[in-house]
């Protein structure tokens, strides 16, 4: 690499830069900055610098590229995830602020965190190298085991923090052997390398070595069978931090798995297709019946995301233009109503404290109709049922499905869908039918606000799907 | 003039929608304390909202040019045109009859809703946004804003059951939702297919488009899961009683007069003109499904102790000559299901609300409960008496004509399905009549019914409009049947080459 190549390698950078460099920065701001508005003044910065990264992913990145001999990508796959990770990280870290600040918890540590563990997935999406991949995920990992087990005093914090560190260490193992295996087949590291390799009659350990990557970023996507920690750790960690699970963490994990799959192992399609058909039907099975008798809402929500990401695994197994924008619909549309759920979370706020029993919920639609209505159309949306975004998601992924032949995998989709809309509409019943018994003080505007806009956009995001498929229709034709 | 407008039918479709924002603005923007303020006004939004969509309708019944077979008022809005998809709505002489009788039915459940007296705001925007959806789903010409309409009204009904429902209202809640949901889940996979072969959601362009045989059996097969449960037929028809039976009256009403109709519609839409050689294969099945529907429903009615559930049962067997007549394929068994559901749309929602005026006096629906009605209210077991004679059939009443004329249909096809259907009228006089006996005639025993006042004036103005209603479509039936003619005509004519066309 040349000197004159590296200003135009690092513009395609931008993003990461600003949030690696952000991130030091307000470390240093917060330790040599004392005093009781520290802690806030750093939040409310890093929020800054999110929506910064994104605008800069949007607006700044210029033109598509690859980077330092290829281990970089960027493309429009990697801008349109890069804007979606960093805005819902943003709004999670808005209505964390509150929560902190109530429960005692907000410390500058907090936010840098956050900003470190999406500038590992910023860095995921637009890995186009092995090594690239695993630094991404190791970033966003550790920053994410540390904010697991945040609340250090709270046992159930440290315990999901553990278990997630202990499971998402053997998945690491994993991947790194799969990465191994791939290397010493192809003799490459590299995505570009490794492709023409796969378009080859690929070797049965090439074959081993993209199984094994398969199963470690099966376990970041929280996808069927290896879903265990979810339940625990979405339940442990404090609200914030699960938000930033199940919406940025996971569209980082699925974008890195398609463009896994369909740039270097575009040429194996027939070997990985039935792995992740039945990644995808085990995850969607695993989801609706699992979160069928759970009584925590957070809990519940868990079994939620395994369910969504197996309907995004369906999109992947698709394996075509229309796989992808489907995919990003679909996450976007979801990542959209499960910052709004989160955040009403947030918002069951007795006086006692925060609440996350399905049960406290009861009677919400007349105790506080704004709240209620809110929760009851994320619902809808999350469980994608018509007139609600969050149908089309599913329907585009049921549609990329049907297009690849794969008919099965559709019905089958759309049966799982029926027996989790036995659990959304539990939510529903709990918050319409049953008489009210707890009363939640009123939240933060930022909780207040995130909920409502969120609930609104179910219904109002509607006209502008339009546009919204436009972007991702775009997306998908400049893939494979 | 204003019917001319492009949109007038979205306009039409959506103008409930709109009373509904208006109510919860109201119901949002007021203080708690104005709770009995809130209550009238949105039960004053809700009718003048329904009359005006009323209005609308009939204005496009006259504008309606029944000579035309293809579809009218259509509008079409550029939306998702990447993939082929777009909003498109029209009518032709099947779906504007729905269109109507929607529209009519509706102001008739905002009154019928005077006992509703918690959470009235929330009631009345769920109601209007149900009539939203269901006109929706009758002038929907594309494939992907049918299927939004025909789920989308799955919502406010079951807040309607669930929140103002009975006592058993969250099992029938959820089983209603969960029933339907899971036919209409296979459909959305065979129109995904559709929509592949096609390269369009557009039903005025699908409706031109011949599938394989093998595909049609298929595609046919997924349709039918979801028309069958919406109609509902035998087997799958135990979500229905369940959802009367525990539904507020004026959900009852609505339930049986239009979301049974989409059923009906569904097929006539879809399955007949888009699979016809898939529905000539499958026709026999239906008979038989049609024929132990009317047979056995009507059975299981006569056995019933509960009157809403009764005629509930009785809305399963009516139904089943309607899949019978559309299922002949020929001009007069179609017409006769066409008819048979207007006119069943006026008349179980009628029995519906008659059971509901006995309901809010005594708060009970055993059947066991009343008897000698008639000496306290001679009014109202006149009124009663009529639509029990309309529902068996009697000659002058609309019942008369879609029974006669689905049964002819059924006689064309073959001896044995118009014979099963005879024996399903008398069967269907039997359980009425006996329930009519049971709970009108004889002495007064249970000394409470003494308490039972006669109709006041808000019952007369629900009443008056479906007595003229049914008496009128039985001494003319060309009302109905000239404007479906020619839409019906051409759907016959298309169905029968088609299956000329493989035949070769």
């Amino acid at each position: 690499m040349t000197a004159d190549m590296l200003p135009h390698d690092l513009s395609l950078l931008t993003p990461e830069l600003m949030l690696a460099g952000g991130a030091m920065a307000l470390l240093m701001l917060g330790i040599f900055l004392k005093g009781p508005g520290t802690a806030r003044l750093v939040h409310l910065l890093t929020i800054a610098l999110l929506l910064g990264a994104g605008f800069a992913a949007l607006f700044l990145t210029g033109d598509n590229g690859q980077a330092f001999n290829g281990v970089f990508v960027l493309d429009p796959l990697a801008k349109y995830a890069k804007v979606a990770i960093a805005l819902t990280a943003a709004f999670a870290l808005l209505v964390a602020l509150p929560y902190l600040e109530s429960e005692k918890l907000s410390k500058i540590e907090f936010p840098v965190l956050f900003a470190l563990a999406v500038t590992g997935m910023v860095i995921m999406v637009s890995a186009n190298d092995l090594i690239t991949m695993y630094m991404g995920i190791e970033l966003q990992s550790l920053a994410l085991y540390v904010l697991a087990a945040f609340n250090r005093d709270s046992l159930r914090a440290s315990e999901s923090g553990l278990k997630y560190f202990v499971l998402g260490a053997l998945a690491s193992g994993l991947l790194l052997y799969g990465a191994s295996l791939i290397y010493g087949f192809t003799g490459a590291t590299g995505f570009n390398e490794i492709a023409i390799a796969a378009s080859s009659e690929p070797s049965i350990g090439l074959i081993f070595g993209m199984v094994f990557v398969i199963c470690g970023l099966a376990f970041k996507l929280s996808a069927s069978p290896f879903h265990m920690w979810t339940p625990d750790v979405y339940e442990g960690a404090p609200t914030p931090v699960t938000a930033l699970f199940a919406t940025a963490s996971e569209m980082a994990a699925i974008v890195l798995l398609a463009r896994f799959l369909l740039e270097p192992f575009g040429g194996m399609i027939d070997q990985w297709r039935d792995v992740i058909w039945i990644i995808a039907v085990l995850s969607m099975g695993v989801g609706a019946f699992g979160a069928l008798t759970q009584q925590n809402f957070k809990r519940l929500m868990a079994y939620s995301s395994i369910g969504n990401m197996g309907y995004g695994l369906v999109a992947i197994a698709a394996a075509s233009q229309t796989g992808v924008w489907a995919l990003l619909i679909f996450m976007s549309l979801y990542m959209i109503s499960v910052i709004g759920t989160f955040s009403a979370i947030l918002a069951m706020r007795t006086r006692e404290g925060q609440v996350e029993q399905i049960s406290d919920l009861a009677g919400l639609a007349q105790t506080n109709p704004g709240l209620g209505w809110s929760l009851t159309a994320l619902m809808f949306s999350i469980g994608g049922l018509p007139f609600f975004v969050g149908f089309f998601g599913k329907f585009f992924v049921v549609f990329a499905a049907v297009q690849s032949d794969l008919i099965i995998l559709a019905v089958l989709a759309v049966l799982f869908s029926v027996v989790s809309a036995g659990y959304y509409l539990r939510i529903v019943k709990v918050m319409w039918f049953d008489p009210p018994e707890v009363t939640f003080v009123r939240p933060a505007m930022s909780i207040y606000w995130v909920t409502r806009v969120a609930g609104w956009s179910t219904l109002f995001l509607l006209p502008a799907l339009g546009w919204l498929v436009y972007r991702a229709y775009s997306v998908g034709l400049q893939l494979i | 003039m204003f019917s001319e407008l492009d949109a007038f039918l979205s306009i039409l479709t959506f103008t409930p929608a709109i009373g509904a924002v208006i109510i919860a603005v109201f119901r949002f923007a007021s203080r708690p304390e104005d709770q009995a303020l809130i209550d009238r006004n949105s039960r004053l939004v809700a009718l003048v909202t329904t009359l005006v969509t009323l209005a609308f309708a009939v204005v496009m019944m006259f504008e309606f040019d029944p000579a035309v077979s293809g579809f009218q008022f259509v509008h079409e809005v550029v939306w998702l045109e990447q993939i082929g998809m777009g909003y498109r709505m029209g009518v032709d002489g099947i779906s504007v009859l729905f269109v109507l009788l929607t529209a009519f039915l509706m102001p008739i459940c905002i009154l019928a809703s005077g006992a509703i007296e918690k959470r009235v705001a929330d009631y009345m925007i769920a109601f209007l946004l149900l009539e939203t959806m269901i006109l929706g789903v009758f002038s929907a010409l594309d494939l992907v804003v049918f299927y939004v309409f025909f789920e989308g009204g799955l919502i406010p009904m079951f807040l309607i059951i669930g929140v103002w429902g009975g006592q058993n209202r969250v099992y029938a809640a959820f089983k209603f939702f969960l029933y339907t949901l899971l036919g209409s889940v296979l459909m959305l996979v065979a129109m995904i297919y559709m929509f592949m072969q096609a390269g369009t959601t557009d039903i005025t362009v699908l409706l031109e488009t011949s599938f394989s045989p093998q595909a049609q059996t298929w595609l046919w097969l997924a349709f039918f899961a979801s028309f069958a449960v919406k109609m509902p037929m035998w087997p799958v028809h135990t979500w229905l009683p369940d959802a009367h039976v525990q539904a507020p009256t004026a959900g009852s009403v609505i339930l049986a007069g239009v979301l049974l109709k989409m059923g009906g519609y569904g097929f006539l839409r879809f399955s007949l003109p888009m699979f016809p050689n898939a529905t000539a294969y499958f026709a026999p099945m239906v008979f038989v499904l049609s024929l132990i529907a009317i047979i056995y429903t009507s059975l299981v009615a006569f056995r019933q102790t509960d009157l809403k559930k009764l005629i509930a049962y009785s809305s399963v067997a009516h139904m089943g000559f309607v899949t019978l007549g559309l299922f002949s394929m020929n001009m007069l068994g179609v017409q006769g299901a066409i008819f048979q559901m207007i006119s069943h749309g006026f008349i179980s929602s009628a029995l519906f609300l008659c059971v509901g005026v006995i309901y809010d006096r005594m708060h009970t629906r055993e059947i066991a409960f009343y008897g000698g009605v008639v000496h306290k209210m001679p009014v109202y077991a006149a009124i009663f008496g009529l639509f029990v004679m309309a529902n068996v059939g009697l000659p002058g009443t609309s019942g008369f004509i879609g029974e006669i004329m689905t049964m002819i249909g059924g006689y064309q096809y073959a001896w044995w399905v118009g014979a099963g259907a005879a024996v399903g009228i008398i069967l269907s006089a039997v359980y009425m009549l006996t329930v009519y006996r049971d709970v009108v005639f004889g002495e007064i025993t249970n000394p409470k019914i003494d308490t039972m006042t006669d109709l006041n004036r808000t019952e007369w103005i629900i009443f008056v409009p479906l007595i003229i209603m049914t008496l009128l479509l039985g001494v003319s039936s060309t009302l109905v049947t000239d404007i479906t003619a020619a839409s019906v005509d051409a759907l016959i004519s298309n169905f029968d080459a088609a299956i000329a066309a493989t035949a070769q």
